[in-house]
């Protein structure tokens, strides 16, 4: 959820998106106030839609995002969203929280609201979030990442009132009420940018994991792979509904139309949302030594300066995969082909992109749920697996749109 | 220059691996290096022509290991205190720089009966909101000479090394040496030493670059001013690495000092 108004000469003037970019300066409230509300109104016609779920995150000090608080936005949805999607917060950045018993009872509160629609995200965060805003020790990221967890799911499925000794939580009397509605606890699906750590924790807790990129799925090829070595070393089986991954989507009623409608805002977006200095995003100790050593051997420093050099036409965001855009068909066949390639059950479909408007992201949304979503809804029907990590609450099978006068009432 | 001698020490059964560089005849004194990272330098070889330094690598940086069994600055200071006694170093003078400064103030604040003697080369530990200190995780290896130097075109400037931009492996043993000092000084390096330097008995000599742009020399006299038994002295041509960039100057205080 963007920033929409930023300068043309923002990227030249400011040091970053993230972090720094100067509010008063910058943020007209009144703006933002009018974009929070398109944001809610979109999410809501994605129900009415049909789509499975609405996804929400969280950011701090950013002008590409700031939900600072995505339990207050999925609050909003729990009471408009009559369809029944499920509601993914992904997520809470559990680091950020002390006591993180925070966490586990606004997700109790939202999945008792939703009557067990939600799944419920655990992000260790970016480290613009984490360590710059909100002033974490970069080498307590995962610690206190990992403690977090391990206190919610215990509030969620032990009997209260026990004391919780942990490092960064210490806690006599932990008894939240209340618990979830759904049992033994909401689907966690963790979500991540490419750590050995959370690939391990998603497979030993049994947990889904979402890969959260802005590069597209070519460039997520070996990360997933990563994932998926790690499913295998496991010993797990290769459900691919285990696997999530977000994706940019333009749609229009043909492929040149989409260059038409979305090339000045996704270049808004990679020009300026992605404005971000390399020192922000890796702070020293916030990845730990051993994820520290596999991007350097993956060569993932040189695969982002690589992506950083490329001139991003519109042609080579397409090409690279960074968007996937045109008519309904196209993006269908190319979707098609990155869920496969990548074993993605789950596709987090971004649909409203840098600078774009209230009636082009409608546009997009209808256009995607009419012409693209009936195309790839069963990709992996014929492997009958089932996704064991679909909130119990939500709609399971899906139906056909519903007839706008239907929703009406 | 001659190579100083060097070993890994190992304390609790392994739990640490500390690489100890040492020289030098005559009383023991002890370096703590800042974020820089520890390398023999001319200013170590001045001092051991006098003295017995012993410089040990701040743990998870180059070959130092266990930092993951030190959670806070209590932690840290407790484990230094052990390193000295297994090096047979009941007391100590001390000299830190920058990050090492903080340590060392830290040490003879906690445990004054080790420290005789204590010198603080433009040391962290302190803040004023008038004065802030940069956030030294942002200064790109291109920015670094303007901020660390006086004369970011000098002698000592151009001997700056840093880590190679096209060597994954460098990078990222330089940003496993940045995670572990950032662990004791993050977000900003204000964990409480002010509320103990009352305890430092030590004779305290506190030097300073003039045109030191990371720590402002406002905080040299907030160092002065809180430790009992402190003199300041100011080295004009100098940024934040004042025994580098005015090693003769430097060097004569401190031994003049010392004794």
């Amino acid at each position: 959820m963007p920033y929409r108004d930023l300068p043309d000469d923002f990227e030249q003037r400011y040091e970053s998106v993230w972090v720094t970019p100067p509010n008063a300066e910058l943020c007209d409230s009144a703006r933002v106030a009018q974009y929070y509300k398109w944001n809610l109104d979109e999410l809501e016609l994605a129900d009415k839609l049909g789509f499975d779920g609405l996804g929400v995150n969280e950011h701090h000090q950013n002008a590409y995002g700031f939900m600072a608080s995505p339990n207050l936005m999925a609050a909003a949805l729990a009471r408009r969203t009559p369809n029944n999607s499920a509601i993914l917060v992904l997520g809470d950045t559990l680091a950020l929280y002390t006591p993180a018993l925070r966490v586990a009872e606004e997700f109790a509160m939202l999945d008792c609201m939703t009557d067990g629609r939600l799944a419920a995200g655990f992000p260790v965060g970016t480290s613009m979030d984490v360590n710059r805003c909100y002033g974490i020790t970069p080498t307590e990221t995962r610690p206190r990442f990992n403690e977090a967890h391990d206190l919610i799911m215990k509030a969620w499925t032990q009997p209260g009132p026990f004391p919780f000794n942990g490092r960064f939580n210490k806690l006599r009397y932990v008894n939240p009420w209340p618990q979830p509605l759904q049992k033994p606890h909401p689907p966690v699906w963790l979500a991540g940018g490419g750590s050995v750590e959370t690939w391990e924790m998603a497979v030993n807790n049994d947990y889904t994991y979402n890969y959260l990129s802005f590069f597209g799925y070519q460039y997520a090829k070996k990360l997933m792979g990563g994932f998926w070595d790690t499913v295998s070393r496991l010993g797990a089986d290769d459900n691919p509904y285990r696997a999530g991954f977000a994706q940019q989507i333009c749609v229009a009623e043909t492929d040149a139309q989409a260059e038409k409608d979305y090339l000045e805002h996704v270049t808004y977006f990679f020009k300026k949302c992605l404005h971000i200095p390399p020192y922000f995003f890796e702070t020293p100790g916030y990845r730990t030594r051993r994820s520290a050593e596999f991007a350097m051997q993956t060569n993932r420093p040189g695969d982002i300066a690589q992506i950083a050099s490329l001139e991003k036409n519109w042609k080579t965001l397409v090409d690279h995969g960074f968007i996937i855009a045109g008519s309904p068909d196209t993006v269908a066949d190319r979707l098609i082909e990155a869920c496969k390639g990548l074993r993605v059950g789950n596709l987090i479909a971004l649909l409203q992109i840098g600078s774009m408007g209230h009636e082009l992201t409608k546009k997009n949304l209808t256009l995607f749920a009419e012409g693209v979503m009936p195309k790839i809804k069963g990709l992996w029907a014929d492997e009958g697996w089932e996704h064991r990590w679909w909130p119990q609450g939500a709609r399971q099978e899906v139906p056909r749109p519903p007839a706008p006068e239907v929703i009406g009432r | 220059m001659t190579a100083p001698f060097e070993e890994i020490v190992e304390l609790q059964g392994g739990k640490w691996k500390s690489r100890v560089l040492s020289a030098g005849e005559g009383d023991p004194v002890v370096f703590l290096h800042g974020e820089g990272g520890l390398s023999w330098d001319p200013f170590l070889e001045g001092v051991a022509e006098g003295h017995r330094v012993i410089a040990p690598e701040h743990l998870g940086s180059g070959t130092s290991q266990g930092l993951e069994h030190l959670q806070d600055g209590l932690d840290l200071v407790l484990y230094y205190c052990e390193l000295f006694d297994v090096l047979g170093l009941p007391a100590a003078s001390l000299i830190g720089h920058s990050f090492g400064g903080m340590v060392a103030a830290e040490i003879a604040a906690i445990n004054p009966e080790r420290v005789p003697k204590l010198v603080l080369l433009a040391p962290l530990g302190l803040w004023r909101d008038d004065h802030p200190i940069p956030d030294i995780s942002t200064i790109t290896s291109k920015k670094l000479p303007r901020m660390l130097f006086a004369d970011p075109d000098g002698p000592a400037a151009a001997a700056l090394s840093t880590p190679d931009a096209g060597d994954p492996e460098a990078l990222f043993q330089a940003a496993m040496a940045m995670a572990s000092i950032l662990q004791f000084i993050w977000p900003l390096p204000d964990k409480g030493l002010s509320r103990r330097l009352y305890r430092v008995k030590a004779e305290t000599l506190v030097v300073w670059g003039r045109q030191d742009q990371l720590v402002d020399p406002v905080y040299g006299e907030e160092f002065a001013a809180a430790i009992g038994n402190a003199r300041l002295e100011v080295v004009d041509d100098s940024g934040h690495l004042p025994q580098i960039e005015q090693r003769a100057k430097v060097l004569s205080l401190v031994d003049d000092f010392l004794g």
